[in-house]
């Protein structure tokens, strides 16, 4: 099992050594998190001015449907509506390409690294080399990836110990396991980048 | 006469620059290294001060994490929605 992200000593970049099957899943948790980026389009909602909305292609002005798309892209001004709106119409494409890209980033340079379309082999180990920004990048991802995961299972403030007591065959289990491995990954980078 | 009737404009400005902030919420998900690491990063602050921020959000729910214009803050939520913090803002006086 990969120990996480570790500066490395000879130029400042961060490293880590993924077994296949972690870097299989990392990909698939990235792979996931851009299919739901583009999957609920981000539309503008619809006016009673038809010339209106046919010239509005700026982006949506409403609260995303999905939890996890809500919780990406939170509402700016939570008294404000129409300040909300507006915020939300000039700034989500943005944020969605931007997370989008974080994702995909991960998943080429996991690719690239020498992780095959499809895992069969045992015994491959993925060796990541990421250069400050490469790290923030999937530094970000990785929040995303958790909030993603979180806001699926429900996570609340302080109910740690409801997940230790879930029993082994609940699939939440593994989820959150999952979860917890994102974090040591993040953890991990976090500490690299500031030492 | 035009100079004198100049002078409270400048006032009002001044009093006008500064009327928004930026406030982070706490969340159960992410971690109090992130957070601090993203206050220090994005905003320059230093480590201290990062982490007095950082504890604010933790222990109180909220924290004010930057002042200024409405135009600067809205960069300012925008960025900790990028990094994935939930962020809103509103009027320094709200």
């Amino acid at each position: 099992m990969t120990e996480g992200f570790v500066r490395s000593r000879r130029d400042g970049s961060v490293v880590a050594s993924f077994t296949g099957f972690e870097a299989d899943l990392l990909r698939s948790l990235a792979s996931q998190l851009v299919e739901l980026l583009r999957n609920e389009v981000a539309a503008p909602t619809a006016s009673n001015d038809p010339l209106e909305d046919l010239l509005d292609f700026s982006g949506p002005t409403t609260e995303p449907d999905d939890p996890v798309l809500a919780r990406l892209f939170p509402t700016a001004y939570p008294d404000d509506e129409e300040a909300a709106g507006e915020f939300r119409r000039f700034t989500e494409g943005t944020l969605r390409d931007g997370k989008a890209r974080n994702a995909v980033l991960i998943i080429d340079m996991l690719e690239e690294a020498g992780l095959p379309p499809a895992l069969e082999e045992d015994g491959l180990f993925i060796d990541i080399e990421l250069e400050v920004p490469q790290a923030h990048a999937w530094m970000r991802s990785f929040t995303d990836i958790r909030l993603a995961l979180a806001t699926r299972l429900e996570i609340e403030e302080g109910d740690e110990s409801f997940w230790d007591l879930l029993p082994e065959d609940d699939p939440r289990t593994h989820v959150h396991d999952i979860y917890e491995w994102v974090g040591y990954l993040q953890e991990t980078l976090v500490h690299a980048l500031s030492s | 006469m035009p100079v004198e009737l100049d002078e409270p404009q400048t006032d009002d400005e001044t009093l006008l620059a500064r009327p928004w902030v930026t406030i982070v919420w706490n969340d159960p998900v992410n971690l109090m290294s992130y957070v601090t690491y993203v206050f220090q990063t994005y905003f320059g602050y230093n480590r201290k001060k990062a982490e007095k921020l950082m504890m604010e959000v933790h222990r109180d729910g909220r924290s004010v994490v930057s002042t200024g214009s409405r135009e600067e803050m809205e960069r300012d939520v925008q960025a900790m929605h990028e990094y994935g913090l939930w962020a809103t803002m509103q009027k320094a006086d709200a």
